[in-house]
């Protein structure tokens, strides 16, 4: 196989090139300031107001509620320091759970610091929040509540309609980060009772540094970025239209082809976990079998090493990524891995495939084949295969 | 992110494997940390390392410094074999990141524990020779 195999789409997509298209006139034509009184500028306002109402649409939202930032973690940062300091008088206390992005966990940690008091929510063992530890967290300061919609690394959807009504039924805000499933799952913040969404546009085919935070009509926040009278304003800063453009166009394609797309990525999904899982003995599926989103494989590998795994898959073209310390500059293994119950060591031989529109059935078969390949010269040179198979005591098993 | 000779010894480490009737095996490293380094030392009777093989669970910093380190102490005495340092597996691998200099202070505790499990067998004593620590995070790597 010549070209790459990229197997990370969760951590970004290739842009689409209608989006590029929609994209281009934006730097050297109508370059104008939305701000501005001319009609070059005045051009350049109705192509944002586009924008925004394209994407209101795609989550049943009005024009009026969606907010541009510069990517997700901005909109999870605003969303959820934003929505804490404008209740501090009502209460200082937030549910959320152990599995966050670190977006929304490093937020939460910052605001401990400064005399909240924030409870990190247990999921079980294939990741899932219980919506019953929700209600019973609540307290009566409690004034958020942030669930993510899907998990970024396991792939776990989230009961998010459930606890959204669980949260409008005591009053309580509710944000998820909707970063991994906006473009990808059928969202509507009506039904689901969504008060704060963050999304970014470089993982549905839009660009990079572009994203939206969606804040239900009436919900007061407080604003991060302060400046101008952007945005309503509640988010200053001169907007990057030319990658509003592009992620408006690539949400309205990933909207549209969404269904069709999914069906082919699960399809593919589950090929993928069937034949790892058939043909690599003492492996294990991390994430929900069925509730996961339809283009993430993530599987741990007894006895070898996430990062061991990656340099040789990219020697093979494919590109992938891994919950282990050492992809993650620290010592500990991934958050998630360890929150869902693994042990360090376990959670070290993790391997995450995400695939997208353009991921073949014969991609998804090379990917198997040199998994396979490398998973067993890597156990060949691991001391604790040899220990396995010498002791051939019954080592646990997770899987 | 790593050097070219990180690369190579990751993609073809030298003296991979167990010996059998090993004169000195030592593990250091532990599983929740991600690394484990096991080192076969095969010495002679004046004292010389014939052969010298290791497995390693761990990243590719770890398998890279595991095989530099058995070439470096092969055909060496084992006083020779104890001045093989973390540094010197690091320089002869072109240096590491820095994130990774833990996998070559690894690499010269396996050596130890390997020379150590050997004095223990021989019933010798091997001058500066310390007996293996159980943690590795317990070593601070040799300054430049």
């Amino acid at each position: 196989m010549k070209d790459i195999v990229y197997m990370d789409h969760a951590a970004t997509t290739r842009m689409r090139p209608e989006a590029v298209e929609a994209m281009l006139p934006y730097f050297t034509e109508e370059y104008g300031n939305a701000s501005a009184l001319y009609s070059l500028g005045q051009q350049a306002k109705q192509a944002l107001e586009e924008a925004r109402s394209v994407l209101a649409k795609t989550i049943c939202a009005g024009s009026g509620e969606i907010y541009f930032t510069a990517g997700g973690s901005e909109s999870d940062n605003w969303a959820i320091r934003g929505a804490a300091e404008a209740c501090a008088g009502k209460g200082r206390h937030i549910i959320t759970t152990k599995i966050e992005h670190h977006a929304v966990l490093h937020t939460c940690n910052d605001l401990e610091k400064q005399g909240y008091d924030v409870t990190y929510l247990d999921v079980d063992k294939d990741g899932l929040v219980s919506v019953d530890d929700v209600a019973k967290a609540i307290r009566e300061d409690t004034v958020l509540i942030s669930v993510m919609f899907a998990n970024n690394e396991i792939g776990t959807i989230e009961p998010i309609r459930q606890i959204g009504r669980l949260a409008r039924e005591k009053g309580i805000l509710f944000h998820t980060d909707a970063v991994q499933a906006y473009g990808h799952l059928p969202i509507d913040v009506e039904e689901m009772k969504i008060d704060l969404l963050s999304a970014s546009g470089h993982k549905f085919g839009g660009p990079k540094g572009v994203g939206f935070l969606y804040i239900r009509k009436g919900v007061k926040i407080r604003s991060l970025i302060r400046g101008g009278a952007q945005e309503r304003n509640r988010r200053a800063g001169t907007e990057n239209l030319p990658g509003i453009v592009g992620m408006a166009k690539a949400a309205e394609l990933a909207v549209a082809e969404m269904e069709e797309r999914s069906r082919r990525e699960a399809k593919l999904r589950d090929h993928m976990i069937e034949r790892l899982e058939n043909e690599i003995p003492y492996v294990r599926l991390n994430g929900h079998r069925t509730q996961r989103l339809a283009n993430n494989v993530n599987m741990s590998f007894q006895f070898v090493e996430g990062e061991s795994m990656l340099i040789l898959l990219d020697s093979k073209k494919i590109c992938a990524s891994s919950g282990s310390a050492c992809t993650s500059g620290s010592l500990d293994p991934s958050h998630v891995l360890l929150a869902i119950g693994l042990p360090h060591e376990i959670a070290h031989g993790s391997l995450r495939l995400t695939l997208g529109e353009e991921t073949t059935m014969e991609q998804a078969d090379y990917t198997v084949d040199c998994v396979k390949e490398i998973v067993a010269r890597l156990r060949a040179m691991s001391p604790l295969y040899e220990d396995f198979l010498k002791e051939n005591k019954k080592m646990q098993r997770y899987g | 992110m790593y050097s070219e000779k990180v690369m190579d010894h990751f993609q073809n480490p030298r003296n991979v494997g167990e010996l059998e009737d090993p004169s000195g095996v030592g593990t250091v490293g532990n599983a929740k940390c991600g690394d484990i380094m096991r080192m076969y030392l095969d010495i002679d009777e004046q004292g010389v390392i014939q052969k010298a093989t290791f497995k390693t669970f761990g990243c590719g910093a770890a398998v890279a410094t595991s095989s530099m380190a058995t070439e470096l102490v092969k055909g060496k005495t084992v006083e020779e074999a104890l001045e093989v340092t973390n540094r010197a597996v690091k320089e002869a691998l072109d240096g590491l990141p820095p994130v990774k200099v833990h996998c070559s202070l690894l690499a010269e505790e396996a050596i130890h524990a390997a020379l150590w499990d050997y004095a223990q067998k021989a019933g010798i004593t091997i001058p500066g020779l310390q007996p293996p620590v159980e943690d590795i995070e317990e070593l601070e790597p040799e300054e430049e």
